[in-house]
C-alpha cells in the first residue's frame, strides 16, 4: 500500500474543477463535459440536461431530454403501497433522520421486484434480444442464474409483473407517452407489439419494464439504468416520509402477526 | 401488542384507483388531485411535478425556474465532496448501486456541506429573518439545537465555509442567478448583506448558505429543504461512482497513513 | 491558522492512532497487534474496545451482550425491522436491508434518539442531584425545556413494565454486576416523573441500556455507538422470512388501503 505522486488524484472524463487563486480547496469554475456549470448552464439548461450529461459524453437532443423528463415524472412517486415508499415512511413516521428514510427507500427499492436490479436485468435482456421476439422467447425460457450472487435468485422475468392480470392503464399510458417522443427504436416498437411481447413472458409489462426500455432507448448502460431508476424513484419516498411524520405512528398501519407452529419452544 | 394502530395509509398527496380486475394495481394515480399518468406525464415539467408533490400546488414560472436552477447547482458536488467520495469508494469496489447511493446519503447528510447544514441554516433564517443585527448576534455565537443529540456538534456557522478565504465564484454565480429570477426576498437580502454577514461569521458564504436562502425564499420548510438537498446531490455521486468502477480501483486514490502508535512487528508490548 | 491553511496541514499521509493494516504481515488496532492481543477475544470485547479504547471485565461484557440479546425482536411490524423485511420482499440484498434498517433505528420514538437523549439527561441530573438539588426540580426544569422526557413512556404498551428490564436486572444479579448510580437514578426518575406528570410514565429500556454502560464509565456517545448492532439479530429473520414468502407478498396493500384526504381531482390544462 504505497502511494506515488499521482495515486491521490481522482481521474474523470466528466468533471473538471478550477481552483480559486487564493484557495486551492475552493472551486472557481466547474465543467461538465466541457460546459461551465455555474457560469453558463445555470439559468439556461434544464435539470434533465444536466442529469443526462452526467452519464453521457454529449448533451441530449430535445427528444432525448423530453423522454427523460417524462420518465422522471412517471417514476418520481411509486406511491405509498410501493415497498420502497413504505420503507421510507417507516423511517419518517418514527422520526428517523431524513437520510435514513432515503436509505430505507433505496435498500427496498433496489431489488428485483420493481426495483433497480429488475431494471438492470431487463436492460441486459434488451441488450441481448433487442426487438427479436424469438430471442426473447428463448432468453425468458432459460434466464440463467448467477451462482454465488448476493442477489436472491430471480423469480420472474424482469420487467414483467408476476402478480399481474393484464397491462395496467398506468403502464400503457406511460409507454404511449414515452413512445411518442421517438428518442430510440425500442419504445415505438414495443408500443406497436406489446401483446406479442407480453406473450413471450406470459405476464404483463410493468412500469419498471417500461423504464428499462426507455433508459435503453436513451443510451444508458444497464449499470447506469439501475442507478437512474434508484435516483428517480426517491422524491415520492421523501415526500411521503415527510408527510407521515406529523400524522404520527399511531395512524400508520402496524399490521397483525399470527405466529405459526408451536407457540413456545424450549421453555423451562 | 394491544395498542390501536391505523388500518390504512393516510395521505393528502396520493390517491390510487384500482384496476377493476386487480385490487393490487392502480388504474389511475392522482397527485394532489391531478391524474399523473393520464394528464401530467406529457404536460408538466419534472420540476413542476416535484413542487406539486412537496408543496401541493403548481409553482409559478419564477418558482419553477429557481428550483430548476437550484437542482442543477446541486446535481454534482464533484469528486472532492465527501458524499461523492464515499459513493466513489463504494463504486470502485463494485458495491451494488443502492449501496453506492446509501454511502452518498450517509456522507452527504451532515452539518459540513450536507443536508443537515441546509436545515440548520434555514432554522437560522426562521430565527433571524432579514434583520442584520439578529444575524450578527447569531453568527457571533451560533447555538446548536439541543436535539437530537446524535448529530455531532456543529463546528461552524451553518451556511458558511469554515475553510474558505473569500466566497467562491460558483457560490457567487449561483446566488446572482437566483436573485435574477427571485428579485425580492431572502436571496436578495443575502446578496446585499453578504459582506456584513461574512464579516460577522468570520468566514465566507458557502453553497449550503445560498441553498438555504433559496429554499427559505421559496417557502420550503427546513425538513423539506433537507430532503431535497439530499436528493438533488445524488446524481453526481451516482455518475462518479460508475465512472470509477469502470476505471478500476488501481486508478482510485488510496492515500497513505502515518501510524502514530505502531507497536511494531512483535505487537505484544503491554500499553498503559 | 485559518482558512485553507488548516486543510493544507492535513494533506499528505493521514496521521492516525486508530490503526492500519500491513497486508501479508499484521494489523494494528488502536495501538495493539490485533492478532496477538485479541487472538482469543470475544467480538463484543473488541467492539467495546473499538469504542472506548478500554477492555472491560468478562462479567461486564456479559451484561452488555445480554442487552443486545434481550432487545433482538424479530417482529417485522416494528418499523426498522420492516425496512429489512421490505428489502427481502422486494428481493434486495441482505447488506442493503440491514444497513438501511440500522440507519432507520436512529428513530425519534425508539432506538438511538431516546437512548442518547436520556443518557445526556441522566448525566446532567446525576451531577446536579449529587450537588444537592432535588430530582423533582431537575425534572421540572427539563420538562420546561423539552415537552417530554425521552426514555420514559414507551410508544407501545405505554403503561406496562418494559419486559426487558426485569430480565436484565436478573442477569446483572446473576453475573454480580452492581446497580450503579446512573441506573439507580434512572429508576428514581421514573418514580418522581410519574408524580410530576400525574400519570404513570414507566421507564423504557432506552433509559436502562444507557444507564448500565454509563455506570461502567461510558459517555453518551459511547453508549450510542455501543447500541448500534443491538437490533441486528431481530432484523435478519424478518429479511429471511420475507425472502421465503413469494416476492411482493410481505405487507401486501390493496389500492383501497390508501386513504387520500387531499384536493379533489383536477386537470393540469
Amino acid at each position: 500500500m504505497s502511494d506515488n505522486e499521482n495515486t491521490n488524484a481522482v481521474r474523470s472524463k466528466m468533471w473538471r474543477e478550477e481552483p480559486e487563486p487564493d484557495n486551492p480547496f475552493a472551486t472557481r469554475a466547474a465543467y461538465i463535459r466541457g460546459y461551465d456549470v455555474y457560469g453558463e448552464m445555470l439559468g439556461n439548461a434544464r435539470w434533465v440536461d444536466m442529469l443526462y450529461m452526467l452519464f453521457h459524453s454529449e448533451a441530449p437532443t430535445p427528444a432525448q431530454a423530453d423522454t427523460l423528463e417524462a420518465l422522471a415524472i412517471a417514476l418520481a412517486n411509486p406511491g405509498p403501497r410501493d415497498a420502497s415508499v413504505h420503507a421510507a415512511m417507516c423511517g419518517g413516521v418514527c422520526g428517523s433522520t431524513a437520510a435514513s428514510s432515503l436509505m430505507a427507500a433505496l435498500a427496498v427499492g433496489a431489488g428485483q421486484l420493481a426495483g433497480g436490479r429488475e431494471v438492470f436485468l431487463a436492460m441486459e435482456n434488451w441488450q441481448a434480444c433487442g426487438t427479436d421476439l424469438e430471442a426473447w422467447q428463448q432468453r425468458l425460457m432459460d434466464p440463467g442464474t448467477t451462482p454465488g450472487s448476493v442477489w436472491p435468485a430471480p423469480e420472474h422475468p424482469p420487467g414483467f409483473d408476476p402478480h399481474g392480470v393484464r397491462t395496467t392503464t398506468v403502464v400503457k399510458q406511460t409507454l404511449a407517452c414515452l413512445a411518442r417522443y421517438a428518442a430510440g427504436t425500442y419504445l415505438p416498437w414495443l408500443n406497436e407489439n406489446l401483446d406479442a411481447f407480453e406473450a413471450t413472458a406470459k405476464a404483463p409489462l410493468t412500469l419498471s419494464g417500461v423504464a428499462a426500455i426507455a433508459l435503453a432507448d436513451l443510451g444508458f448502460s444497464p449499470e447506469q439504468g439501475e442507478m437512474m431508476h434508484l435516483l428517480l424513484r426517491l422524491p415520492g419516498a421523501a415526500a411521503h416520509a415527510l408527510e407521515q411524520h406529523p400524522l404520527g405512528y399511531k395512524k400508520f398501519p402496524f399490521g397483525i402477526v399470527e405466529l405459526e407452529g408451536p407457540e413456545l419452544k424450549g421453555q423451562s | 401488542m394491544s395498542d390501536n394502530f391505523g388500518e390504512v395509509f393516510h395521505s393528502h398527496i396520493w390517491e390510487e384507483k384500482a384496476e377493476p380486475d386487480n385490487p393490487f394495481t392502480a388504474a389511475a394515480c392522482y397527485c394532489r388531485g391531478y391524474d399523473v399518468y393520464g394528464d401530467l406525464l406529457s404536460k408538466a415539467t419534472y420540476i413542476e411535478y416535484l413542487y406539486l408533490l412537496f408543496k401541493g400546488e403548481r409553482p409559478t414560472q419564477e418558482v419553477a425556474a429557481a428550483l430548476q436552477l437550484l437542482a442543477i447547482a446541486l446535481a454534482n458536488p464533484g469528486p472532492r465532496d465527501p458524499s461523492v467520495h464515499a459513493a466513489m469508494a463504494a463504486g470502485v469496489g463494485g458495491s451494488p448501486a443502492a449501496s453506492v447511493l446509501m454511502a452518498a446519503l450517509a456522507s452527504g447528510a451532515g452539518s459540513y456541506g450536507g443536508g443537515r447544514e441546509v436545515l440548520l441554516a434555514m432554522q437560522a433564517w426562521i430565527d433571524c429573518g432579514t434583520n442584520l443585527e439578529n444575524w450578527q448576534r447569531y453568527l457571533s455565537s451560533p447555538q446548536a439545537p439541543s436535539r437530537p443529540l446524535f448529530w455531532p456538534q456543529t463546528e461552524h456557522a451553518p451556511g458558511f465555509d469554515p475553510h474558505g478565504v473569500t466566497c467562491s465564484t460558483i457560490v457567487t454565480q449561483t446566488l446572482q442567478q437566483l436573485c435574477r429570477i427571485l428579485p425580492d426576498g431572502q436571496l436578495n437580502w443575502l446578496a446585499k448583506e453578504q459582506p456584513a454577514l461574512e464579516k460577522a461569521a468570520g468566514i465566507p458564504l458557502a453553497m449550503t448558505g445560498v441553498v438555504a436562502a433559496a429554499f427559505t425564499n421559496l417557502d420550503f420548510s427546513p425538513a423539506e429543504a433537507e430532503m431535497l438537498t439530499l436528493l438533488w446531490r445524488l446524481p453526481g455521486a451516482a455518475a462518479h461512482a460508475l465512472e470509477q468502477w469502470q476505471r478500476g480501483f488501481r486508478q482510485f486514490p488510496f492515500f497513505s497513513l502515518d501510524l502514530e502508535n505502531d507497536p511494531g512487528v512483535t505487537g505484544l508490548k503491554e500499553k498503559t | 491558522m485559518s482558512g485553507p491553511d488548516i486543510l493544507k496541514t492535513f494533506e499528505g499521509p493521514m496521521r492516525t492512532k486508530v490503526g492500519a493494516c500491513f497486508p501479508g504481515e499484521r494489523t494494528v488496532f488502536r495501538g495493539y497487534d490485533l492478532h496477538a492481543e485479541f487472538k482469543h477475544a470475544e467480538w463484543i470485547d473488541l467492539y467495546i474496545f473499538s469504542i472506548t479504547g478500554r477492555r472491560l471485565t468478562p462479567i461486564q461484557l456479559k451484561v452488555l451482550q445480554g442487552i443486545w440479546v434481550y432487545t433482538s425482536y424479530p417482529d417485522p411490524r416494528l418499523w426498522n425491522n420492516r425496512v429489512a423485511a421490505m428489502a427481502g420482499s422486494a428481493r434486495g440484498t441482505g447488506a442493503q436491508g440491514l444497513g438501511a434498517a440500522i440507519a432507520t433505528s436512529e428513530a425519534a420514538i425508539y432506538g438511538r434518539q431516546p437512548e442518547i437523549t436520556v443518557a445526556d439527561f441522566l448525566i446532567r441530573a446525576l451531577k446536579r442531584t449529587e450537588a444537592g438539588e432535588s430530582l423533582e426540580q431537575v425534572i421540572r426544569q427539563e420538562l420546561g425545556i423539552h415537552k417530554r422526557l425521552l426514555g420514559y413512556g414507551r410508544p407501545v404498551a405505554t403503561l406496562d413494565v418494559d419486559e426487558r428490564i426485569p430480565v436484565t436486572l436478573d442477569l446483572m444479579q446473576h453475573e454480580g454486576v452492581e446497580i450503579g448510580p446512573h441506573l439507580k437514578l434512572a429508576f428514581e426518575v421514573e418514580r418522581v416523573l410519574s408524580e410530576v406528570a400525574g400519570r404513570p410514565l414507566p421507564m423504557t429500556y432506552s433509559a436502562m441500556v444507557v444507564s448500565i454502560p454509563m455506570d461502567m464509565g461510558f459517555s453518551p456517545l459511547e453508549c450510542y455507538l455501543y447500541m448500534q448492532p443491538c437490533f441486528i439479530a431481530g432484523m435478519i429473520p424478518c429479511y429471511l422470512e420475507a425472502l421465503e414468502r413469494p416476492e411482493g407478498a410481505t405487507f401486501v396493500m390493496r389500492c383501497d388501503r390508501l386513504e387520500y384526504d387531499g384536493p379533489a381531482h383536477r386537470s393540469w390544462d
